[in-house]
C-alpha cells in the first residue's frame, strides 16, 4: 500500500524528487528545495496526508549542502507514513513555509528557525518560539561553540559562592 | 524530652541564646520547592509517608519565597529561567538557607550545553549539595541532618 504513494510522487514529479528509498516500508523521499511546496500540497491532497506530525533540522556541516529540513508525514485515514526531506545550502538557508497546507507547522518552523537559522520563505510570524530574546547565534549549529554561554544575569564569581 | 517533667512548678533552665534560637530554627524549617525537572519525583516520594522529612522538623512547604527559609531547588536550571531564581531567592526573608538537589542543579550534571547553567551556586549562594541522578531519598534526609548540624553551629554575627 504504502509503495503506491512513492511511486505516484515519482510519476507526478520526475523533476522533483531527487532520490528515494524505502527499508522496512519507511519510505523517504529527497526533494528538490523549490518543488516543496507543490509536493506538499500534492500529499495532503490527493495522498491523504492530513497530519504533520513532526518537522526537524539537520546541520551536516562538512556537507554540501549543509543543512536539510525533514518532514514526517502520517495519514491516519489510510494508516501509513512517509518522510520527506529537504536539502539547504548554507549560502541561502531558506525553505517555503508549509504553514498554508498543515496550520500545525507553524512552532516547528519557529523552532527549527531558532536553532539552525533555516528560515521559512511565507511564514506568518517567524519569531524565536524557546529561547530568550536576548539569545545571539543558532546553538543546534554544529560550528557553534560547545562551551559557549549567555547568562542573562550576572554570575556569582568562584570566592563569593 | 521529660525536661518538663523535672522541672518544679515556677522552675527554671538556663541556655545561651544564640544556641535556643538556632534550636529553633533548625527543627522549624518552612521549604520552599524551586521544582523544574524530574528530581521533583523524588522530592514528592521524600516528602510523603515512606520517608516523611516531616519526622525532622521540614513538613511544611510554603508556596511562597516570602513565608519560607529553606530554598529546595530540585532539577536543571537553565539561563532562562535563571533571573528568576536569582528573584526568587532574593524575596526571602533572613535567615535563609540553600540546598541544591540532584547533579543537575549542583553541577550541571549531563547537560554540558548552551542552555543550562553549570550550577546554580553560579546564581545564588548554595549550603548543602546533593548528589545523585536522581538522590536517594535517604541522602535528602541525611543532607536535612547535615542542614541542621550547620543551623546549628551558626553565630549571630555572621549573619549581619
Amino acid at each position: 500500500m504504502s509503495e503506491l504513494v512513492l511511486n505516484k510522487l515519482k510519476a507526478r514529479f520526475p523533476e522533483a524528487v531527487l532520490e528515494t528509498h524505502n527499508q522496512f516500508g519507511n519510505e523517504t523521499l529527497v526533494v528538490k528545495r523549490e518543488a516543496i511546496l507543490e509536493v506538499m500540497r500534492f500529499l495532503k491532497e490527493e495522498c491523504g496526508f492530513e497530519s504533520l506530525m513532526d518537522l526537524s533540522g539537520v546541520d551536516h556541516l562538512p556537507e554540501s549542502p549543509r543543512f536539510e529540513v525533514v518532514y514526517h508525514l502520517k495519514s491516519f485515514k489510510n494508516g501509513y507514513r512517509v518522510r520527506i526531506k529537504v536539502r539547504v545550502p548554507e549560502e541561502e538557508p531558506s525553505v517555503d513555509s508549509v504553514v498554508s497546507i498543515w496550520k500545525g507547522a507553524n512552532w516547528y518552523e519557529r523552532e527549527c528557525y531558532e536553532f539552525y537559522g533555516i528560515k521559512f520563505q511565507g511564514h506568518p510570524d517567524l519569531r524565536p518560539l524557546l529561547l530568550y530574546p536576548e539569545f545571539e547565534g543558532y546553538p543546534l549549529r554544529k560550528d557553534y561553540p560547545h562551551k559557549k554561554r549567555q547568562a542573562r544575569i550576572a554570575l556569582l564569581k568562584p570566592e563569593t559562592r | 524530652m521529660g525536661l518538663e517533667a523535672r522541672l518544679k512548678p515556677g522552675g527554671w533552665v538556663t541556655t545561651k541564646l544564640e544556641f535556643f534560637v538556632n534550636w529553633a530554627r533548625k527543627y522549624s524549617l518552612f521549604q520552599y520547592p524551586f521544582v523544574t525537572a524530574c528530581c521533583g519525583m523524588e522530592y514528592m516520594s521524600v516528602m510523603c509517608a515512606h520517608y516523611d522529612l516531616a519526622r525532622f522538623g521540614a513538613e511544611f512547604t510554603r508556596f511562597t519565597p516570602r513565608q519560607s527559609d529553606l530554598l529546595m531547588v530540585v532539577g536543571t536550571i537553565n539561563h532562562k529561567v535563571a533571573p528568576v531564581l536569582r528573584k526568587v531567592y532574593e524575596q526571602m526573608t533572613e535567615p535563609k538557607w540553600v540546598v541544591s538537589f540532584g547533579a543537575c542543579a549542583s553541577t550541571g550534571g549531563f547537560y554540558d550545553n548552551y542552555a543550562v547553567v553549570q550550577g546554580i551556586d553560579k546564581i545564588i549562594p548554595v549550603d548543602i549539595y546533593i548528589p545523585g541522578c536522581p538522590p536517594r531519598p535517604e541522602m535528602v534526609l541525611d543532607a536535612l541532618v547535615k542542614l541542621q548540624e550547620k543551623i546549628q553551629k551558626e553565630r549571630f554575627i555572621d549573619r549581619l
